[in-house]
């Protein structure tokens, strides 16, 4: 059973300038009362979620909208478990897989066979698992013989073949993106998305945070508008 | 959040990242085999430089402290290369967390993961330098070696309060960051002040200078057992001592402040 709940979330990012950064104005700070390095006392706290509340369930096809900094990443990654909200509550139930950074643990000096290895685990896989999925993993990014070499080689696009492969490589229950995901030239770039579709329609739960609004149309079937880390309004959209 | 579900997950954040044992061990690895590319002899070349220059120290401080060479060379060998070890575990552990920022602000891995991959890197260069302890063992073999078993122990004991260490200091350097160069500094201070180039017999009545340094208590466990001796009672004690200690005091600061790292790196 599939599900998020979100119960009045906050979130508050401390901003630490280089003062505040320093055990050593923290120290002296305490030891005179504050009365020296009195800088370092003041912390500026941006606060990125104010109390957000809703319920996904199976279904759900969640598109967030917002400008920037309204706070569509920070929910992401409270929902991802990154983050822990200030106040309020998050539960999250069933296999979360994160599309947010498909390049995370990426090692540049390593194969990019190695690589595959190196996403797999921290996509929570066992090696055996991942030696299973491999070989699909390599045709379809189609790097042939490249898979042998460094990372650092590649292209720029051919490492994001190779990362997307990876990701899109396993079904989960709950699909989180920022931005949607798009790789390659014309040719691959139609073949990703067939493959990106397919996992998708797996997931029982989706969200994904977008500007193209267009796009979330398309392809959700609820709406979610952030502003100013406030949730203003959360739609059924209807096709 | 209320203080026991906070220690409830600082313990299942423990407990789970001590079972990721498919993620920090090839993290740790990853960082080792980074050496070996584009290099033969990758992590050997700090074995040899540490070998060139318990080489060249030996007998010369051998000489300058009046002792016995066959002995003292065994012992520097040991000491300096279980000091490397410690220290590595203790400088490594202030960028434990700052340097897995990407992993922490996207993912929910638990964090003691980055702590065992520091452990695990530490560990795998320091198998690497008993390269050269084994040849000085074999080149003047100690008096005894029944007790090397002990040596493993005291090789154990060191790593779970590596573990402790890691989670403390990588969350205090997340939230500080001056506190890695104090701790840089400290630690070149402590490598003259622990008993690793000289005995702490040689400062006769004044071995207090010595014995209230727990770092030379944990040498002392590591390293006796190579050199055929016992290890004292005191240094037993003063380690079992550190490690309930330290692992009480982490994991007061781990409850509280493990939530927080995320916003901090």
């Amino acid at each position: 059973m599939a599900k998020v709940v979100a119960n009045n979330l906050v979130v508050d990012y401390p901003i630490y300038g280089t003062n505040s950064r320093s055990f050593k104005n923290a120290f002296i700070r305490t030891a005179t009362g504050g009365l020296l390095a009195r800088n370092a006392n003041e912390q500026v706290v941006v606060r990125a979620l104010n109390g957000v509340t809703f319920e996904l369930g199976e279904g759900d096809r969640v598109g967030i909208v917002g400008h920037n900094g309204s706070g569509k990443s920070t929910l992401l990654r409270v929902i991802v478990g990154a983050y822990e909200p200030v106040s309020g509550s998050i539960s999250v139930a069933g296999k979360v897989s994160s599309m947010l950074s498909i390049s995370l643990g990426m090692e540049p000096e390593a194969t990019g066979y190695e690589n595959i290895f190196l996403r797999g685990v921290l996509m929570g896989l066992k090696p055996r698992e991942i030696e299973a999925l491999a070989d699909g993993i390599i045709s379809f990014s189609e790097l042939g013989d490249y898979i042998e070499m460094p990372v650092r080689t590649y292209s720029s696009g051919m490492a994001m073949r190779l990362a997307f492969a990876i990701s899109t490589s396993i079904s989960a229950d709950i699909i989180l993106m920022d931005e949607w995901l798009s790789v390659g030239d014309a040719s691959f770039s139609e073949k990703a998305q067939q493959r990106l579709q397919a996992v998708l329609d797996q997931a029982k739960i989706l969200v994904i945070a977008s500007h193209n609004e267009e796009l979330i149309r398309k392809n959700c079937n609820k709406i979610m508008r952030l502003d100013h880390g406030e949730l203003v309004s959360f739609q059924q959209l209807y096709a | 959040m209320s203080s026991t579900t906070r220690l409830q997950a600082a313990l299942s954040d423990l407990k789970e990242g001590v079972c990721s044992i498919y993620i920090w061990p090839v993290l740790g690895w990853q960082e080792v085999k980074q050496r070996y590319r584009r290099s033969t002899l990758g992590p050997f070349w700090l074995t040899l430089s540490t070998g060139a220059m318990i080489g060249a120290m030996g007998p010369l401080y051998g000489r300058l402290l009046g002792q016995d060479v066959a002995s003292y060379f065994l012992y520097l060998a040991t000491s300096f290369i279980i000091w490397l070890f410690i220290s590595g575990l203790v400088t490594e552990s202030c960028q434990a967390f700052i340097s897995a920022e990407g992993y922490i602000k996207q993912s929910k891995l638990p964090l003691t993961v980055h702590v065992l991959r520091v452990i695990w890197k530490n560990l795998i260069f320091f198998a690497h330098n008993m390269v050269i302890v084994v040849i000085v063992m074999l080149a003047y073999p100690p008096p005894a070696l029944s007790l090397v078993w002990l040596f493993p122990v005291g090789i154990a004991l060191i790593m779970v309060n590596g573990l402790w260490c890691g989670l403390l200091l990588g969350l205090l350097c997340a939230r500080f960051r001056d506190i890695p160069q104090i701790v840089t500094s400290l630690m070149q201070v402590a490598m003259f002040l622990t008993p690793i180039f000289w005995k702490a017999d040689m400062l006769g009545k004044h071995q207090w200078a010595a014995t209230w340094n727990p770092i030379f208590h944990f040498l002392e466990v590591a390293r006796a057992p190579l050199l055929g001796v016992a290890a004292g009672a005191q240094s037993w004690l003063v380690v079992f001592a550190v490690t309930i200690l330290g692992s009480l005091v982490t994991l007061v600061f781990f409850t509280r402040f493990r939530a927080r790292i995320a916003y901090w790196v």
